[in-house]
């Protein structure tokens, strides 16, 4: 640098800024760097879930090569999953499953929420409080009661059962959200639509859902990816093929005895991982509000 | 009767009514069916008392299920908040339109559903095949029994765990730091703070209740993990890696013992309580904060 060599205070002072410039640069490089570690080590197993699904069962069992490359890549595995009877029974149980748990989870908790956020009542703030408390009831300490509760129901290893018991994991959660969401809402909304006559059904639908549609959209996409990923009550409560949703069904299908297909089980696990995967790659951003609601809203 | 129908507590009533139902028919019913389950003997033909506990207490399988359950859900949270942090700094650091991408590939641990991304694991762990034993062989290091001996079992349960839930921090802190405004990192810099200073006078301060309510928020739910010990290990090798959940598991649904099951599934409860109490004060203390302001 021949600026460098010159010295008059101006330049001195420029050559500081300059510099600091470069030190930023270089941070920004080492952040950049670092990032690229993370995101190689955190996308190195869905990477070779990927590398797998794409090989024969020759090419997995064949150990001189690299596992982390695929030389003769075959969509074989996907094309036979989805030809497969039962994995399309799974695919249809869970999109059914989840399609009817997404639906009552969101009538239920919008209804609650507007009517916690909103319309006080005797009680309401110690409700909203207690239906935060039970998100933190975890499904590994219910699963033993249901087991009992479906039993006596007779609703052991049928797919609906899923129905009654999926709402509990995903309502609490969603009512948790609409209320903050709502309770950002001017209340001077509300009171307008009061004067002009609205009932508060009419309320909720015209005014509170439309405005709030970031926050139901967040919902609804939690909903989905709770009960799309279950897997103790799936587990324990079904255990015949036609009954069965995506993250059971695959491993119990796929391996028989000591053979284990995994070139199937990885193209399956990743078609079973798909729906959520294409959500999220297009509503990241509400995603990612519905994951923070929890804690920054409410 | 009409009136009474258009008052505005019946409405809500009304509202809130199937809410109401379900918290109350299927998470409050069924946690304290569980605890007067956990007081019936095994045919659950009458009344034993607190035996099913002290029961378990005389087992050394299950000082080992209290040991791993606490040795797993500790050092994963430990391992989840400062990879966490790391991750949220480093975002912070760079431009906020590049941010998006970044951000975009690191939840995708988070967006896998966990029982299909923990079968990648499984395979990436498997005794003959590991990948991770043929990229450690490059380098000269023997197989490595991932899952075939207790302590590299333990240590990939988390490793797995650790995986899954960092970017879950990661976003958490990251949505707490862009909140904490610019003008405190520029007093604290003009008043002489380092990185390190600014890190221990600004960042941790702003951020002290949202890491708090992540950090407890994470334990409940690794605590009460499931999916990664089952398909991993099923509590082998010689029931060393068992947790609450899947040993509850093992003896309620899978040995039919449905009341020492519901036991060992309570043993959860104090943790749980306490968690839940302090989570509870954060939120309440933060909004009453975000009040005042």
């Amino acid at each position: 640098m021949s600026v460098a060599t010159a010295a008059s205070p101006a330049l001195a002072a420029r050559r500081h800024s300059h510099s600091l410039a470069r030190q930023r640069r270089w941070a920004l490089r080492g952040s950049y760097a670092a990032l690229g570690v993370f995101v190689v080590m955190f996308l190195a197993p869905p990477f070779y879930m990927l590398v797998t699904s794409l090989k024969t069962s020759a090419e997995i069992s064949e150990q001189r090569t690299s596992p982390w490359l695929v030389a003769h890549p075959t969509l074989r595995n996907f094309l036979d999953l989805i030809a497969n009877d039962h994995y399309r029974m799974f695919f249809f149980n869970s999109v059914k499953v989840t399609v009817c748990v997404v639906a009552v989870s969101m009538v239920i908790s919008v209804l609650g929420a507007f009517a916690l956020a909103r319309m006080r009542f005797f009680g309401s703030s110690v409700l909203a409080t207690g239906i935060f408390l039970t998100y933190l009831i975890p499904d590994s300490l219910l699963f033993i009661p249901f087991f009992r509760i479906v039993g006596s129901l007779g609703l052991i290893n049928n797919a609906w059962v899923l129905l009654l018991i999926y709402p509990t994991l995903a309502v609490p959660f969603c009512t948790w959200i609409m209320i903050g969401y709502f309770a950002s809402i001017p209340k001077e909304l509300d009171e307008a639509a009061l004067i002009d006559g609205a009932s508060w059904l009419q309320i909720l639908w015209r005014v509170f859902i439309p405005v709030a549609m970031p926050g139901i959209i967040a919902a609804t996409i939690f909903a989905f990816t709770v009960s799309w990923g279950q897997f103790i009550y799936p587990l324990a409560y079904l255990y015949s093929a036609d009954q069965m949703v995506l993250t059971v069904g695959i491993v119990s299908d796929l391996i028989r005895g000591d053979v284990f297909e995994w070139g199937k089980i990885m193209a399956g696990s990743l078609m079973a991982a798909a729906p959520p995967v294409v959500i999220y790659a297009f509503l990241m951003d509400y995603y990612i509000a519905g994951l923070t609601a929890g804690a920054t809203k409410g | 009767m009409r009136r009474w129908l258009h008052r505005r507590s019946t409405v809500a009533f009304l509202m809130c009514l199937p809410l109401i139902l379900l918290i109350g028919g299927l998470v409050v019913y069924p946690a304290l069916y569980a605890i007067w389950l956990s007081l019936l003997n095994k045919r659950m033909t009458h009344f034993v008392g607190l035996s099913n506990f002290a029961f378990l207490l005389r087992r050394s399988t299950f000082h080992l299920v209290i040991f791993q359950s606490c040795l797993f859900a500790i050092s994963a949270v430990i391992a989840k908040a400062l990879i966490g942090f790391i991750l949220a700094h480093l975002m912070h650091a760079i431009p906020s339109g590049r941010q998006r991408i970044w951000r975009g590939l690191l939840l995708i641990p988070w967006v896998v559903p966990l029982a299909l991304s923990t079968l990648g694991w499984w395979w990436l762990f498997d005794p003959s095949y590991s990948a991770f034993n043929w990229l450690l062989a490059r380098v000269g290091i023997g197989p490595v029994p991932w899952l075939g001996a207790t302590g590299w079992a333990r240590f990939s349960m988390i490793l797995v765990n650790t995986w899954y839930g960092a970017p879950f921090f990661m976003i958490m802190y990251l949505a707490a730091l862009k909140s904490v405004p610019e003008q405190l990192f520029e007093a604290a810099a003009i008043d002489g703070a380092g990185a390190w200073g600014k890190l221990r006078y600004v960042t941790l301060p702003m951020m002290r209740n949202i890491i708090s309510i992540t950090v407890l928020f994470s334990l409940i739910v690794t605590f009460a993990d499931f999916t990664i010990v089952r398909i991993l290990t099923n509590g082998g090798p010689r029931d060393t890696t068992h947790i609450f959940a899947t040993y509850a598991f093992e003896v309620g649904i899978a040995s039919g013992d449905v009341p020492l099951g519901a036991s060992v599934s309570l043993f959860m409860l104090p943790i749980l309580a306490i968690a839940s109490f302090l989570i509870l004060r954060g939120v309440t203390r933060r909004d009453r904060e975000m009040a005042a302001a």
